[in-house]
């Protein structure tokens, strides 16, 4: 299976990567992408820029652990997800996640879990700048229960 | 004990002041926790950081620990906020 995971400062092409992913390939039946991009305001107030922290060489395992979870748990046939790291400004992307499998259900399920478990558990931590300078944003209680909401036995979801 | 090597980051790294050490901690810190309560009593800068240990995540090694995790034979210890990624 096609699986890339890169970590980086600069920018990404979202359609060449989705292309990268199904080039030549006829197997490959539905492919999501996802696109975080950075929004101009944080709970109400406008913000000028983010700026990520990583661990390197943690958020690459991390990452890569839960690739290799999709992989286990979905039929997929390609997996590719960059996170940038450092300065991005309003309207840039900030990460992407695309997922590729014969079938829709496998491509769109494994895309949400790899983002609930990105927001969670790899250890990426954004700042933002503000009118009132710099903070470090809360981790939200909805990202835990969004990522806690996979834990439960695989196999469920095909039935809901 | 072993000397270890602790990284920080986010505001864990910056109430500590720096990004990373060397510490030789006692035989009788034996835990993750213990460890933070440990390095919470070296001065004012790292009571700032671990006064609320509950909220602070560790990994050892590049592997998320939890705080009964024993630190024997660590060569890394991470310390840092809840991650705000993706």
């Amino acid at each position: 299976m096609q699986t890339t995971v890169r970590l980086q400062s600069e920018d990404f092409d979202v359609a060449a990567e989705s292309a990268a992913l199904s080039r030549g390939r006829t197997d490959i039946g539905a492919l999501v992408t996802f696109t975080g991009i950075c929004r101009g305001a944080e709970s109400g107030d406008p913000i000028s820029a983010l700026t990520l922290e990583h661990y390197p060489g943690m958020a690459e395992a991390e990452i890569m652990r839960h690739v290799d979870q999709a992989k286990a748990r979905w039929p997929l046939l390609g997996v590719t997800v960059i996170h940038r790291h450092g300065r991005i400004e309003p309207g840039q992307n900030i990460v992407l996640v695309v997922t590729a499998s014969s079938h829709r259900e496998a491509a769109f399920a494994a895309a949400e879990f790899l983002m609930d478990y990105l927001k969670t558990q790899a250890p990426f931590w954004k700042q933002v700048e503000g009118k009132i300078g710099t903070i470090w944003i809360d981790a939200k209680e909805t990202d835990d229960a969004a990522a806690s909401r996979w834990d439960k036995p695989a196999g469920r979801e095909a039935a809901e | 004990m072993n000397k270890m090597k602790l990284v920080y980051f986010a505001w864990v790294r910056e109430r500590v002041g720096k990004a990373e050490e060397e510490i030789a901690p006692p035989a009788s810190v034996t835990t993750i926790a213990e460890l933070m309560r440990w390095l919470g009593e070296r001065g004012e800068e790292y009571a700032h950081a671990f006064d609320n240990p509950k909220v602070i995540r560790a990994a050892i090694d590049k592997s998320h620990v939890r705080p009964d995790t024993a630190i024997a034979g660590a060569r890394e210890i991470a310390f840092f906020p809840p991650m705000t990624g993706g």
